[in-house]
């Protein structure tokens, strides 16, 4: 195979692009700016830290079933990490998108980086709701029929029946969870990418 | 596991709701304290001192 042949090759070209984009010192730096020495950029990594417990008792949570973390004292305390980390991914995400919306972090060519954010925020909503929805028990029963006409309504329903318990539970399971993990790996590159947004005092030193 | 038990007991959870109405708005006492809380988390953690900070600054 020629060099030219292998410089079309698209895994070639890709790797280049990787390579040039995200060396190894960017993608795992092992200093930051003096600037991120503050509590509020502590937020982003305390919703990472905290998708990780969500994940992680998600997966104890479908090993062992229902009839676990309605019936046992232990499947009761894994279902509560699962609702408490939830609680805190939600917390810490909204001071998360609050520091970054005032320090208005979209600047020095990281609008990618703000709308990965944006959607993977709707996209955990969708998660926490299908998870209320999914619990298998009469707060799930009340949530779903509150919520079925105003879903309906958006024209949303063939694909999103908030009744049908099997369809909301792979909604919560599969898609919605992939769709976070997936756009919450994009953003983090992105960060790495183009590095922490500085704040507007050091403004002049925005890199792309 | 009673020392489990004994932290969930902490905050009875079996009463009903309080929740808190002003003209249109409806909101219960918990969504609101999570809300005030997370405002008060943002106010400090933007004025709070970070560990080490000066350090930082000095070997800058």
């Amino acid at each position: 195979m020629s060099t030219s042949e292998i410089d079309r090759q698209w895994t070639t070209r890709l790797r280049r692009r990787v390579e040039g984009k995200l060396p190894p010192e960017k993608l795992l730096p092992d200093t930051q700016p003096t600037y991120v020495s503050s509590w509020i950029y502590v937020f982003g990594i305390a919703t990472l830290s905290s998708l990780g417990v969500v994940i992680g008792t998600g997966c104890i949570l479908a090993l062992r079933g229902p009839q676990w973390w309605h019936g046992s004292a232990y499947g009761h305390f894994i279902n509560s990490m699962h609702l408490w980390s939830v609680e805190i991914f939600f917390f810490a995400m909204v001071v998360h998108l609050w520091g970054k919306f005032a320090m208005a972090a979209w600047r020095g060519g990281r609008a990618l980086t703000w709308m990965t954010g944006v959607v993977t925020f709707l996209v955990s909503i969708g998660a926490g709701f299908t998870g209320y929805v999914s619990q298998s028990n009469f707060d799930s029963q009340w949530i779903s029929t509150q919520a079925k006409d105003g879903i309906n309504a958006t024209g949303a329903g063939a694909y999103f029946n908030v009744l049908n318990l099997g369809q909301m539970l792979m909604w919560h399971i599969v898609l919605l969870p992939l769709g976070a993990i997936v756009l919450t790996g994009m953003h983090v590159l992105m960060v790495r990418i183009k590095g922490v947004v500085p704040p507007f005092e050091e403004g002049a030193e925005v890199a792309e | 596991m009673a020392f489990l038990l004994s932290f969930a007991a902490l905050i009875p959870l079996d009463n009903l709701g309080h929740y808190i109405q002003w003209h249109i708005i409806e909101i219960s006492v918990a969504n609101l304290i999570v809300m005030i809380l997370m405002v008060v988390t943002f106010i400090v953690a933007l004025v709070a001192p970070f560990p080490g900070r000066s350090r930082r600054k000095e070997n800058r």
